[in-house]
């Protein structure tokens, strides 16, 4: 039990990190970080950089890199004015021509590294010049929006306040938030009380109980504010349920453990049946997409599509799994771990922006972070 | 009186849990050709890796005389420079670098680390010719056969004005020609006045070069022999001549029909295209069977087991695979699976576990689909099944949410053999299932190895240890340079003859 709750400490260690680094920028900022504006704006502004740090977690776990993950999400968004803006096309059809295209990317560079093992740096760093040439290209040098307003929606809209009076609150929202709270909570429960039933006890209860209500507890808080302003945004219901549903796939299913079993020791996983190529193949198949969602969410939320789109997106993605507890030679890490590493990127990028930091010392306070977090990992790893 | 040009006297080594040498002792007359002999594991490399400084002073007990003088070597440099150079089975050559790059590598032709290249090239070509060989020093060394990669390093080992040379199988991996090429540079060398140590197991050849020959068994010195007088079975007898102790459970053999079955099974070497490595494999397996492959390191035996099981080593494979006398095609990994082959690797550790993940992780990797339900692994389910196998074949751990990579070798391999039993095959291969592992252990394994017999399945055990396979084994099969030399019940099986089987077709070549 011992290895278990050790293992536990290093995640809680990581969520510790992000609430010291929450509350240090809380005083820092003079208490603008969690006004609910801010908050949403946080969310809104780090959606992308989350939904993109699901796909390239599988990617690394698997034991690879995608570098292009930046150019592939600014092409797609130039995609998605061209079909939008300038044919007209309605936004249902286009998004799913974008994820489409998201994913041929993604087959086609898994094409060569899964396949004819070309090493994933290159063909991805191939990928990225490839693709911001082509996003100049297919712009012709311009910047194009609006975007249909319904599209809009996707990255500036909120969910509709069904329950709600005229009051200040976002009613719905507070109510999804206890709901998601309580499933967890339930979940969490019925698989101690499972594995009671079947001998393995689960550590003393009031931790378990502790655990739950810190997290529960800052989760609502946030719902909350978040309530307080506009309820809460359409892209968090979508990193939600993506989150949930890479969560599950990692955690739970057979696809999940071969991909870790490849990155812990493809040669010993090929002998054991797994299917090396064809499962790192569709690891790059869903990092296409998921660039091409996160580079959707953007060009949505910028209303227009620009060349720019995307410079630099593969950095924090890549940074945001690696301070998440991810290992570069593969076969460790965890959805979680990508999503508050993309928060604490997230925070330390909206906290010192509001605190009037030039965005050159941003940088080099980023860069140090991460290393931090690194070499913290590697050292704990080290001493199990 | 003869010039001792080395003495080693009363070395021990010991590794954790084994003793590689036990006061092991070696005397070699200046100008000699010396053959050192024995099985594999016998401690013949441990030896010269003690001379040569790979393991240090320090790291053993003993003396080392060399010139007369006691010795303490700190490195393979230190002993290099009073020209003591080894030559090791796996050649030290960096493939992608030219001939003359290799030979200077580490003792270039250099002022204040600037490189004089005309210099070193000249030497080279000097050095090539000594060797018999003809190619610019500028051929990139990959290109050349692994003959001529030897004849390389030999020159290498010239540059460093070599005295004593060491030759760890020099001709193993040499066809007929590049042999005799190769021994015959040893007579030329003894004629200028160095002395040469050679590993091998070819004792023809052993008989034609070398002045003395000392057999080593168990990491003890048996005998030094005078090698005019002698005869191949009389070095044989001083090979192997250990006696079994009660070291195998016992078992009652039934045997059943043919269940697995092998024909014509030939393969080539992965990356040199016309290198033979199996040549026309046929055995069989019966329901309840043990059968051993016995055969020096090099023989092809876990080439075939991979080439088989899924096609996982070798090209340009041909062959049948029957089942229940049926041919199955087992031409990638999943099929080999799917029709009940479970191949267990020799080198447990890069081939067979992931040893940053813990115990019950890796007990059901090659069947998830035993523990899941439309893709969605049943956590309980898994931990049951971990937990089992740990009762079962006693997996020693805290829990099963060890990773493997803290647990003991013994430990390691029985992680191994539960998730191929968990995968549920007809036919195991086993390839050198107790390497590494302790006697407790191996008892422990030799008894679940017993028990996969009497539940019907078919186990093919490969081993260098040859009472092992005397001691479990129903058949023993014996192959070398990729041919099956000789086939025997155990019963009728000794050591004795397995080594016959092996040097006699050794011979004929």
């Amino acid at each position: 039990m011992g290895v278990q709750a050790r293992g536990n400490l290093r995640e809680y260690g990581l969520m510790i990190a992000l609430v010291v680094i929450m509350v240090l920028f809380q005083i820092l900022t003079d208490g603008t970080l969690f006004k609910p504006l801010n908050l949403t704006n946080l969310v809104l502004q780090n959606s992308y950089i989350i939904i993109m740090a699901l796909g390239m977690l599988l990617v690394i776990v698997a034991g690879h890199i995608d570098l292009s993950v930046g150019s592939v999400a600014g092409f797609i968004g130039a995609l998605a004015a061209v079909l939008m803006v300038r044919s007209g096309m309605h936004f249902v059809p286009a998004t799913l021509l974008c994820l489409i295209a998201g994913g041929m990317i993604g087959a086609a560079q898994g094409y060569w590294i899964a396949y004819l093992k070309i090493p994933a740096f290159i063909v991805t760093l191939a990928g990225m010049l490839v693709f911001r040439g082509l996003t100049l290209a297919l712009l012709a040098g311009e910047s194009i929006g609006p975007f249909p307003t319904q599209f809009q929606l996707l990255s500036s809209g909120f969910i509709p306040d069904f329950l709600g009076g005229s009051g200040g609150f976002h009613v719905t929202s507070l109510v999804i938030g206890v709901l998601v709270a309580a499933a967890m909570f339930y979940t969490s429960l019925r698989t101690r009380l499972n594995r009671q039933k079947h001998g393995f006890q689960g550590g003393p209860l009031w931790v378990f109980i502790l655990e739950h209500a810190l997290i529960s507890g800052l989760f609502l808080y946030l719902i909350y504010l978040l309530a307080s302003y506009k309820g809460i945004p359409n892209v968090l219901i979508v990193m939600g349920i993506l989150i949930a549903f890479f969560t599950f796939v990692t955690m739970r299913t057979t696809i999940g453990r071969r991909v870790y079993a490849l990155g812990g020791n493809e040669k010993a996983a090929r002998l054991s049946g797994v299917k090396t190529e064809r499962l790192t193949f569709f690891t790059f198949i869903t990092m296409g997409v998921l660039a091409a969602l996160g580079g959707l969410i953007f060009v949505a939320r910028l209303n227009t599509a620009t060349p720019k789109a995307g410079v630099g997106f593969e950095l924090d993605v890549i940074a945001a799994v690696f301070i998440g507890g991810a290992s570069a030679s593969g076969g460790v890490g965890k959805v979680l771990g990508a999503v508050v590493g993309a928060f604490i990127m997230g925070v330390m990028n909206n906290g010192m922006s509001i605190m009037g930091i030039g965005i050159d010392w941003q940088q080099v306070i980023k860069g140090l972070v991460l290393l931090a977090a690194v070499i913290f990992d590697v050292y704990n790893k080290s001493k199990v | 009186m003869d010039n001792i040009i080395l003495e080693m006297r009363g070395i021990t080594k010991t590794f954790p849990g084994v003793k590689a040498l036990d006061n092991v002792n070696l005397t070699v007359r200046e100008g000699d050709i010396h053959a050192l002999c024995g099985e594999n594991g016998a401690g013949k490399s441990t030896l010269m890796k003690v001379l040569s400084g790979v393991y240090p002073f320090g790291s053993y007990e003993g003396k080392i005389f060399y010139q007369g003088e006691e010795r303490h070597f700190r490195d393979i440099a230190h002993s290099e420079e009073l020209g003591i150079i080894i030559i090791h089975q796996e050649l030290a050559l960096v493939p992608l670098l030219s001939i003359c790059e290799n030979v200077f590598l580490g003792n270039e032709e250099a002022k204040y680390g600037v490189i004089n290249w005309d210099s070193a090239e000249r030497k080279t070509k000097a050095l090539l010719e000594k060797v018999g060989l003809h190619e610019s020093p500028e051929t990139v060394v990959m290109t050349l056969g692994t003959g001529k990669q030897q004849l390389i390093e030999i020159a290498k080992a010239l540059s460093k004005k070599v005295k004593l040379l060491i030759l760890d199988e020099p001709t193993a991996s040499l066809n007929e020609n590049d042999s005799e090429a190769l021994l015959a540079l040893l007579f030329e060398f003894k004629s200028h006045g160095i002395t040469s140590i050679i590993i091998s197991h070819k004792l023809n050849e052993i008989k034609k070069v070398a002045d003395q020959i000392t057999i080593l068994r168990d990491g003890a010195t048996i005998e030094t022999l005078d090698t005019p007088d002698i005869s191949e079975d009389r070095i044989i007898k001083s090979m192997v001549g250990r006696e079994i102790k009660d070291r195998y459970p016992k078992r009652e053999p039934h045997l059943g029909e043919t269940i697995f079955e092998v024909k014509d099974w030939i393969a080539y070497h992965p990356l040199q295209a016309d290198r033979q490595i199996l040549k026309g494999i046929n055995l069989h397996v019966k329901k309840g069977e043990v059968v051993g492959i016995a055969g020096l390191m090099g023989s092809g035996r876990t080439e075939f087991a991979m080439s088989v099981f899924g096609r996982s080593y070798g090209r340009r494979i041909s062959g049948e695979v029957l089942l229940h006398g049926k041919k199955v095609d087992v031409s990638t990994i999943g099929k080999a699976v799917d029709n009940g082959l479970a191949y267990v690797t020799e080198d447990r550790k890069t081939f067979g576990l992931n040893l940053i993940d813990h115990i019950k992780h890796n007990i059901t990797l090659a069947n998830l689909k035993g523990v899941s339900k439309a893709g969605v692994i049943n956590d309980l389910q898994e931990l049951n099944v971990a937990n089992d196998y740990r009762k079962k074949i006693n997996i020693r751990c805290s829990t099963v949410y060890q990773t493997t990579g803290n647990l003991s070798g013994g430990n390691q391999q029985k992680v191994v053999l539960s998730k191929w039993l968990f995968a549920n095959p007809e036919v195991l291969i086993l390839d050198e299932p107790t390497r590494g592992i302790d006697v407790g252990a191996k008892y422990e394994i030799y008894t679940i190895i017993n028990q996969l017999a009497d539940s019907d399945k078919a186990v093919i055990v490969i081993s260098s240890e040859m009472p092992e396979l005397l001691g479990i084994c129903d058949r023993i099969y014996v192959m070398n340079e990729g041919r099956l030399v000789g086939e025997m019940l155990a019963k009728d099986a000794s050591q004795d003859k397995i080594m016959r089987a092996i040097i006699r077709s050794g011979n004929k070549e």
